[in-house]
């Protein structure tokens, strides 16, 4: 019988098991990747970078590049929500870099004292309305949103792309009661895609890795809820010569250009 | 493993003349079965030292959790009725009719236990949603919708949660003696009320066992019930959900949350457990 109790209590807390079990694993993390920056300063071995998800398609895409720029090198993701990462970090997570979609994320693990120097914003990202593709409720403005009969998803509140929609629907004066408040940008995001809500407030990159059936709508007051992405080097990085190159190389022109390519703009 | 304790020899209180000894516990036995009571409460009691119990009672006077609380009973109860009203009679069917493919719909049953909450979640969407297979008819036909409403909520639920009781009523009904109800079809008594006055009263306690898992496990919902009926307080937010948004932000709240769910649900089972299950 307690099995399902069990559960209950699991379900709220899976992510404070994966600190714990991430945690445990921090010892050897360090002793499987011996690195080395040579005096060219050529670096070589594993660098684990834990990541915002709505980072996943253009990090991926920079990992293989940076690859290719320095042979020798392994560049592994844990990508994730935000602030479960930054938990995880602050639980004793063997990673060398982390990016967050949010600064309240960083602030976090710097305030921890496991950052090594100054975060960087790297890139920003921006809300936009998110419809199915072909627009079929005619959709144009925030206010649009408000009319009788749209179904609109918004993030909660406690997590990032939800504290932007607040930020910019309260700037427009624009009053909207959603139908739902999901977990993360993804979901709310899966609700246009499956049909069953008219529209949701998302960021300009989800809206392009899921052009085939969902279109972005721009909107002025979304100006006013930037989200700035930051990038740290972790303090007890397992190899920090090449975490410092990694993030070097997202700072990087070429870095940028994948980022921009993905719908992000530069800060 | 050769020695074994003495103390493993315990007089029942209350017994014969003669104390009666119980039996030694294997060691094979004893051993694994610690472990494994200890893996269980484990987490638990890494709950209870963490919690913040001086902010527990001002947490259950916010609004919002009360909601919650009551909003988790009310789709929990409901749910479970629902699985009695369709579990038992397809229980039945899958204990006492022999038809082709039995062993295909006992499998299918069981499909809700191994499917991840969320794909359950998804596939609902795909059936009842706005434009899923039923949810596009009952859309045009009746301008309803599932989704983001409380009795999404309790369809999410009892999808996940009506394999415990079917499962659990089945195996009381092939554990039931037949013949009582092959005697009462020798009265003349057709299938029907041998169903309601015979079979039922019989595997009452398996029902209520059955029921009680059902409860539990629908009480818990968390994948299921986010994907497909989604998160607004006060109409789909439940429990399960509040304490996964708490988690995003306050870890101290999330605890809190998971610990009055837990007692609230603790002490319910015992209580109906007592009353129900203990019956000679």
């Amino acid at each position: 019988m307690s099995t399902p109790w069990v559960r209950t209590a699991l379900a709220g807390l899976t992510a404070l098991a994966v600190a714990g079990l991430a945690g445990c694993g921090g010892g050897s993390g360090s002793a499987n990747s011996p690195s080395s920056a040579s005096a060219g300063g050529k670096v070589t071995g594993k660098v684990t970078v834990f990541a915002a998800a709505s980072l996943t398609e253009s990090f991926t895409r920079i990992g293989r590049d940076f690859q290719a720029a320095h042979p020798g090198t392994k560049v592994t993701f844990s990508f994730a929500g935000s602030s479960d990462l930054a938990t995880q970090i602050n639980q004793g997570a063997p990673a060398d870099v982390f990016a967050s979609a949010a600064p309240a994320n960083m602030k976090t693990v710097t305030d921890a004292g496991n950052g090594a120097g100054k975060p960087t914003t790297f890139v920003q990202n921006q809300l936009v309305i998110a419809v199915p593709k072909g627009n079929p409720k005619g959709i144009r403005r925030l206010s649009d949103l408000t009319r009788k009969g749209t179904k609109v998803a918004l993030c909660a509140e406690q997590v990032p792309c939800g504290a932007a929609a607040k930020k910019a629907l309260s700037s427009a004066g624009v009053k909207l009661r959603p139908v739902t408040q999901e977990q993360d940008v993804k979901a709310a995001l899966s609700k246009v895609t499956l049909g069953e809500v008219d529209a949701a407030l998302v960021y300009r990159t989800d809206t392009r890795s899921a052009a085939k059936d969902v279109q972005g709508i721009e909107f002025p007051e979304s100006k006013n809820a930037i989200n700035d992405y930051p990038i740290v080097v972790l303090k007890d990085a397992p190899n920090r010569a090449a975490a410092k190159a990694f993030v070097d190389y997202v700072l990087s022109a070429k870095g940028k250009a994948v980022l921009t390519r993905a719908g992000f703009q530069a800060p | 493993m050769v020695g074994i304790d003495e103390q493993d020899v315990v007089a029942r209180p209350g017994g014969a003349a003669s104390p009666r000894r119980v039996q030694r516990v294997p060691m094979g036995l004893m051993i694994p079965a610690a472990a494994g009571l200890a893996f269980l409460v484990l987490p638990l009691a890494g709950l209870l030292i963490r919690a913040p119990w001086t902010t527990l009672p001002r947490r259950l006077t916010e609004p919002g959790v009360l909601t919650a609380l009551r909003l988790s009973l009310q789709t929990a109860t409901t749910a479970t009725g629902v699985c009695l009203v369709l579990g038992v009679p397809l229980a039945w069917l899958l204990a006492r009719v022999e038809f082709p493919g039995r062993r295909l719909v006992r499998a299918l049953v069981t499909v809700p236990l191994v499917l991840p909450p969320v794909v359950g979640g998804v596939a609902l969407l795909l059936a009842f949603g706005r434009n899923g297979l039923i949810g596009r008819w009952l859309d045009s036909t009746f301008g309803f919708t599932l989704p983001f409403t409380t009795a999404g909520v309790v369809v999410a639920e009892a999808f996940v949660a009506m394999p415990f009781l079917v499962i659990a009523v089945e195996g009381a009904l092939r554990g039931a003696d037949i013949r009582y109800e092959e005697a009462a079809a020798t009265l003349g008594s057709d299938r029907w009320t041998t169903f309601i006055r015979v079979t039922l009263p019989l595997v009452a306690p398996g029902i209520a066992a059955g029921a009680l898992l059902c409860w539990a496990r629908a009480l818990g919902e968390f994948g299921a019930t986010i994907t497909f009926a989604g998160n607004f307080p006060g109409r789909t937010q439940t429990m399960p959900l509040a304490v996964y948004l708490a988690l995003e932000t306050d870890l101290q709240a999330a605890i809190v949350l998971s610990l009055i769910l837990l007692i609230v649900s603790v002490a319910i089972l015992a209580l109906l457990r007592d009353r129900w299950l203990t019956a000679p």
